[in-house]
C-alpha cells in the first residue's frame, strides 16, 4: 500500500469514527466528518450536473452559434427554448419576477402528470386490483409451505386483508358492529405490514453499521498496519497514533468537564 | 423507582455501547450460520442462470453511497453471476451518486473473473472482460422517469456517448441493440423512488422482466409486485443479497454480514421486550397508585 492510499483509508476510517461519535453526542469531529460530506456531495453533483446533462444537452447544441448573435445562429436554436425556461425558474429569487418562474413549473408539471397518470393508475391500481381479485386456487389451497404466495390461503388473506384495511379508513360510518370488527381485523393486518417494515429497517440500519466495520477491519487496519504487507511502513502507525492520542485527549477533556459539571450541580 | 422504570429511563448511549460491542465482538468470531433462500430471490438466480451466453442484462445501479452496504453486495454477486455465464450486461446508474461506484465495481470484477474460479461445482476459466464487448457502461443521466421512457426508444436517445466517452454506435456489444426489447432481463438495485419508476414506466410501459434489488427498508412494500406478476423476483436487503450470494455459491460480505446480524437482531429483541415489560409494570403500578 502506498501513502497516499494509506492516507484516504485512514481519512475514511477518521471520518467513520467521526461520524459516529455523535451517537454520544454533538462534537466538533461530527460536525467536520458532517460539512465535508455535504459540501463535497455538493461539489461532486454539481460538475455530475454539468458534464452529463447541461453541456451535453444545452451548450453543446449551441457551440456552433456566436454570442454575439445569441447563439441563433447556431445549427439547433431551438434548444433556446429549453434554456430560455430554465434560466426563468432563477426569477424565483426576484419579488417582481418570481412570476414568470411559473411557466417552466407548469410545462414540466404538465408533461410530469401526462406522463404519470395514466402510467401510474394502470401500474400501481389496476393490476394490483386485478392481483387482489384473481381467482383463488382451490386446488392449491394450503400451498406447499407455510404462507406459500401462490396458495389459495394467501389470495384469501390478501383480499380479505386488503379490505380490511380499507374498511379502517373509512370513516363515514361509526366504527362499530361487524364493521367495526373489519376494522379492527383492518388495523391488526396494518400492525402486520408496520412490523414486517420495522424488521426490514432494523436490518436495514444494522447492515450499514456491519458495512463499516468491515470497512474498518478490511480495509484499513488488516491493509495499514499489516507488516507483512508489502510497501509497509512504521511511519503509518506513528501518523496514526498521532491522530488517535489527540482524538483521546478531547475525549478526556470532554469527560472531565462533564463530571466537573455534574459536582457543581451536587 | 422499580429496576424496570430504571430500566425505562435508561441513557440511550448504553444501548448503542451494547449493540456496538454485541457486532465488533461477534464479528471478531469467525463462525456460520444456516442461510434460508426464499423463492423471490431463487425466481431472480434461476432466471438468470438460465439465460444463454451471450445475452443481454442489464443492470441498475441506482443508488447512493449511502446504501451502498445493502445493495453492493447484490451488485458484485449479479455481475459476478451473469459474467461467469458469459452475458454481457448493460450498466447504468440513475442516481448521482453512482457512476463512480459502478466504475470502481466494474473494475473490481475484472480483477476477480481474470482468475479461475468454481461456483457450484463447476470450474469457470478465468478470462479478460473487454469494455464494449462483454459490457457497456452508459453512465449517469439525471429524471430518472424521463431516462426510463427514453431508453424504451432507443438507449441512444439519453446516451448517445457511454460513460467512457465512447459513441454507443462503435460498441461492438451494442450492434443490434435499441432498446428493452434486445434485453433478456432488467435487474434494478436501488434504494429509492427509482424502483417505483421502474415498475410504471419501464415494466409498466414496455413489458420486460423486472427483477428488484431493494433496501431492507423499502423491501416489504415491493411484495405487492411480486404477487401481481410485474416483478419476477425481489432480493430486499442484506438478506437477500446474501441468499443470492449463497445462490451463486460465492459468499462475500453479505452471507459474512448475517451472523452478525443474528446476535444485533436478539440485543434489539432484548431491549424491545425489557422496554415493554417496563412500561406495562410502571402502568400497572401508576394504576394502583391512582395517579
Amino acid at each position: 500500500m502506498d501513502f497516499e492510499t494509506f492516507l484516504w483509508t485512514t481519512f475514511g476510517a477518521f471520518c467513520t469514527l467521526a461520524i459516529f461519535s455523535f451517537l454520544y453526542k454533538d462534537n466538533p469531529f461530527y460536525k467536520f466528518a458532517e460539512h465535508l460530506m455535504v459540501g463535497t456531495a455538493t461539489g461532486y453533483f454539481s460538475v455530475l450536473l454539468w458534464h452529463n446533462s447541461l453541456y451535453p444537452n444545452l451548450f453543446a447544441k449551441l457551440a456552433d452559434g456566436n454570442w454575439y448573435m445569441l447563439w441563433l445562429n447556431s445549427s439547433a436554436p431551438w434548444y433556446l427554448i429549453p434554456g430560455l425556461l430554465g434560466l426563468l425558474m432563477w426569477t424565483r429569487f426576484s419579488k417582481q419576477y418570481s412570476w414568470m418562474s411559473r411557466w417552466p413549473m407548469a410545462l414540466y408539471i404538465g408533461i410530469s402528470a401526462g406522463l404519470a397518470i395514466p402510467l401510474e393508475m394502470s401500474n400501481r391500481v389496476n393490476k394490483q386490483l386485478y392481483a387482489m381479485m384473481s381467482d383463488i386456487s382451490w386446488g392449491n389451497f394450503f400451498g406447499s409451505g407455510l404462507f406459500d404466495p401462490i396458495s389459495g390461503l394467501s389470495q384469501v388473506i390478501i383480499l380479505v386483508g386488503a379490505i380490511a384495511a380499507l374498511a379502517y379508513f373509512f370513516f363515514s360510518k361509526a366504527h362499530t358492529g361487524a364493521f367495526g370488527g373489519l376494522a379492527k381485523f383492518g388495523i391488526w393486518i396494518l400492525m402486520i405490514g408496520f412490523g414486517a417494515s420495522f424488521g426490514y429497517t432494523v436490518m436495514a440500519r444494522i447492515s450499514l453499521f456491519i458495512e463499516r466495520v468491515q470497512f474498518l477491519n478490511r480495509s484499513w487496519i488488516q491493509v495499514a498496519f499489516d507488516s507483512s504487507n508489502t510497501n509497509h511502513h512504521s511511519g503509518y502507525i506513528i501518523a496514526f497514533l498521532v491522530v488517535a492520542m489527540a482524538i483521546l485527549a478531547y475525549i478526556v477533556r470532554e469527560i472531565v468537564a462533564h463530571l466537573k459539571k455534574s459536582e457543581n450541580i451536587s | 423507582m422499580t429496576i424496570f422504570e430504571k430500566m425505562m429511563a435508561i441513557d440511550r448511549r448504553w444501548v448503542f455501547l451494547l449493540l456496538a460491542v454485541v457486532v465488533v465482538g461477534t464479528y471478531a468470531i469467525s463462525f456460520q450460520i444456516p442461510i434460508r433462500i426464499n423463492s423471490e430471490v431463487r425466481t431472480i438466480y434461476e432466471f438468470v442462470d438460465k439465460l444463454k451466453p451471450g445475452e443481454i442484462v442489464y443492470l441498475g445501479i441506482d443508488y447512493d453511497p449511502s446504501n451502498q452496504a445493502e445493495l453492493h453486495p447484490m451488485a458484485y454477486a449479479v455481475m459476478e453471476h451473469c459474467f461467469r455465464k458469459n452475458l454481457r450486461i448493460i450498466f447504468c446508474t440513475l442516481s448521482q451518486y453512482g457512476p463512480g461506484m459502478v466504475d470502481a465495481a466494474i473494475k473490481d470484477i475484472t480483477d476477480s473473473l481474470k482468475l479461475d474460479k468454481t461456483y457450484n461445482g463447476i470450474d469457470y476459466k478465468g478470462r479478460e472482460l473487454v469494455n464494449g464487448i462483454d459490457y457497456v457502461f452508459l453512465g449517469y443521466k439525471p429524471y430518472y422517469a424521463l431516462q426510463i421512457l427514453a431508453m424504451g426508444q432507443n438507449f441512444r436517445l439519453p446516451f448517445p456517448i457511454d460513460y467512457y466517452g465512447q459513441p454507443l454506435d462503435s460498441r461492438p456489444m451494442m450492434q443490434g441493440v435499441v432498446n428493452y426489447k434486445q434485453v433478456a432481463v432488467v435487474i434494478d438495485l436501488s434504494g429509492g423512488n427509482i424502483t417505483d419508476a421502474w415498475i410504471s414506466y419501464g415494466q409498466g410501459r414496455f413489458n420486460f422482466p423486472l427483477a428488484l434489488g431493494t433496501t431492507g427498508v423499502m423491501a416489504a412494500d415491493y411484495y405487492p409486485y411480486l404477487n401481481s406478476g410485474q416483478v419476477l423476483g425481489l432480493m430486499g436487503g442484506l438478506l437477500g443479497a446474501a441468499q443470492y450470494e449463497k445462490l451463486a455459491d460465492n459468499p462475500g460480505p453479505a452471507v459474512d454480514g448475517m451472523r452478525i446480524q443474528v446476535f444485533a437482531h436478539l440485543v434489539i429483541i432484548a431491549f424491545i421486550v425489557l422496554g415493554n415489560i417496563g412500561y406495562f409494570t410502571a402502568k400497572r403500578r401508576r394504576a394502583k397508585e391512582g395517579k
